[in-house]
């Protein structure tokens, strides 16, 4: 036996010492893989493993990432689709939100259970193609953000509702008694109120429209617009590339930047936007 | 700005007397929170998420493919079609025990990733922070990667060759009996982080008190977590099963990028059938496999859900 120090001491240094362990050994290993193997020749790369390549290819890899895997027009469609999907869907969403958590009574109730529904209950992918057909809006931007607005609703509304409960209805009436109508009172009072639940909902929406691919498969495939998820799967999967690992590593680099940027610079705000909905 | 407008309306109404009445008013005056706020949010729904899932309930049971232009209603040929060849069991099967081990999996070691790292200081913060990275990459991005490093020459068999000191070449995503895990742990390592911080918040609203209390008790560290805290980390176990669950009950983008079903079929879930039959121009089967997906996560979410939440309540 030891004595309570000495135990005391190791348990200090065993726990930092697993932790970085584990963080290089598990995250590091995979994401070191992506970025050496993005700077090999292609020869090299065809058979990628943790060796430092003998020549350094990084400019040109991604040079040709860039050119060939048409990464601006793919960052431009996946922003196109982006914000237009996440203004959206905050907007109506908040404004249905804040009605139908101020309303009792079975009619709003009733309405808040479908609205939220989509939480649990998954997209109708391949009629979503049809009905897009039937609209004239298959394979088009426009088609895509009403889209990504009908299956994130569900999350957007059930935040903001539960954080509108919280706001007492004082504050609404103050204005209200100020002789502002309801537009006027959910500009200025309401939604100022909101803005750490909406930090949270586009956090959210963000992350998932941005990796999306499933969905913008069958609603972009086909269409002048593409995204950057969906142009590195044609890059992967067309036979010119097949086993170019350089090249794939060289576009997933390129692609996943923007996002880890962001959260670097507002680490803090995501994690605690995203924890917020979660625990109560 | 709002302490200035509650003390104005406070000077409007002193007495809680007073106090009732313009709010009696305000409740009888529809027009303050006006349904038709609704109507965007609800013509978006109604058309772009609701009906397609109304489609998904008539085209199941109609021929609609590439390969014609007229479209019938067949009865339930799509769901004999996907029965006889085994298709529909076989689908649902795997996509069941994918969303089981992804569950189990991405929250144990998000649980894990939780308890090492509670301690709040610079480290563990950076660590932290590691560990999000995979969250916020795309899932296709990962699928690649993992595509990579588990290759029979790839590096993980290299740093196991290197360990035993003998070459190794497990097929790891060449077994139709063990991929599907393999498979499931690359799902659960690119969301463990989530799974992560969600619990770290949980474990920080757990009162200190409560602890304080246990330990004077002489619970030990594993009691204390077995008796207090993990009971008490309910809310956050059912936010994270269920959102584990649902995640990779509409799993696509890792399977697809790793094994792309393969091999033998052995890990093609509900969407990369979908998704394949699709691409052939088989709409109708896609449609009908889209249907059982619905109506299995329709079965399936609600009693979790609600057997999760009925935990949180009794503990």
């Amino acid at each position: 036996m030891s004595s309570p120090t000495t135990a005391g001491r190791t348990t200090r240094w065993v726990q930092p010492a697993v932790a970085v362990v584990l963080a290089v050994t598990v995250i590091g290993i995979p994401l070191y893989l992506a970025v050496i193997t993005s700077a090999k020749s292609q020869g090299e790369a065809n058979l990628p493993d943790l060796s430092l390549p003998s020549s350094w290819h990084f400019l040109e890899n991604y040079r040709q990432a860039f050119d060939q895997g048409q990464v601006l027009r793919a960052l431009l469609g996946s922003l196109l689709v982006m914000v237009p999907s996440v203004v959206g869907v905050l907007v109506f969403g908040s404004l249905a939100s804040w009605v139908l958590a101020r309303r009792g009574g079975r009619v709003a109730s009733v309405l808040y259970s479908a609205a939220i529904s989509g939480i649990v209950l998954p997209p109708a992918v391949v009629t979503i193609v049809l009905l897009l057909r039937q609209l004239g809006l298959a394979s088009t931007p426009v088609g895509m953000v009403f889209v990504y607005m009908g299956m994130y609703m569900s999350v957007v509304v059930f935040f903001i509702t539960g954080f509108v409960r919280t706001i007492p209805l004082e504050l609404e009436e103050a204005a209200r008694i100020d002789g502002a109508g309801p537009l006027r009172t959910f500009v200025s009072v309401v939604l100022p109120l909101l803005r750490p639940v909406i930090a949270t909902a586009t956090i959210l929406v963000c992350l998932y429209v941005w990796n999306d691919v499933f969905y913008s498969f069958f609603v972009l495939g086909g269409g002048k617009v593409t995204t950057l998820p969906l142009n590195l799967y044609s890059v992967a999967s067309s036979n010119l590339y097949q086993n170019n690992w350089n090249l794939i590593f060289a576009y997933v680099v390129m692609m996943s930047l923007p996002l880890l940027v962001v959260f670097t610079v507002a680490q803090r705000r995501v994690i605690s936007g995203i924890t917020g909905g979660a625990v109560k | 700005m709002p302490t200035s407008t509650t003390s104005r309306a406070d000077r409007l109404r002193p007495s809680a007397d007073a106090r009732r009445s313009p709010r009696r008013v305000s409740r009888r005056r529809s027009s303050d929170h006006p349904w038709w706020f609704l109507g965007p949010a609800f013509a978006v729904l109604g058309v772009f998420f609701f009906l397609p899932t109304i489609f998904n309930f008539v085209y199941a049971f109609s021929d609609w493919s590439a390969f014609h232009d007229d479209i019938n209603l067949v009865g339930f040929d799509n769901f004999t079609t996907l029965v006889e060849d085994g298709t529909l069991f076989k689908a649902l099967r795997i996509t069941l025990v994918y969303a089981a081990l992804v569950a189990v999996m991405q929250n144990g070691f998000g649980l894990g990733l939780a308890l090492l790292l509670e301690r709040d200081n610079r480290l563990n913060r950076a660590v932290r922070v590691v560990f999000f990275v995979p969250v916020l990459m795309s899932a296709l991005a990962v699928g690649y990667i993992f595509q990579a490093l588990l290759k029979p020459e790839g590096a993980l068999n290299q740093l196991i060759g290197a360990v035993l000191g003998h070459s190794v070449h497990t097929p790891w995503l060449g077994s139709t009996t063990w991929t599907i895990v393999v498979v499931a742990f690359v799902n659960s390592w690119k969301w463990m982080g989530l799974a992560m911080i969600i619990f770290l918040a949980g474990l920080k609203t757990i009162p200190e008190d409560v602890l304080e209390a246990a330990k004077l008790d002489g619970a030990g560290p594993w009691k204390t977590f077995s008796a207090v805290r993990f009971p008490l980390l309910a809310p956050a176990v059912t936010f994270n099963v269920a959102t584990a669950l649902l995640g990779s009950l509409n799993g696509f983008d890792t399977i697809q990028a790793t094994t792309a079903g393969g091999p033998a079929q052995t890990t093609e879930v509900v969407d990369i059938f979908i998704f394949r039959t699709f691409g052939y121009g088989l709409f109708s089967q896609a449609t009908a496999m889209s249907l059982v997906l619905f109506l299995l996560v329709a079965v399936l979410a609600f009693p979790v859900i609600g057997y999760l939440r009925h935990r949180e309540r009794v503990l």
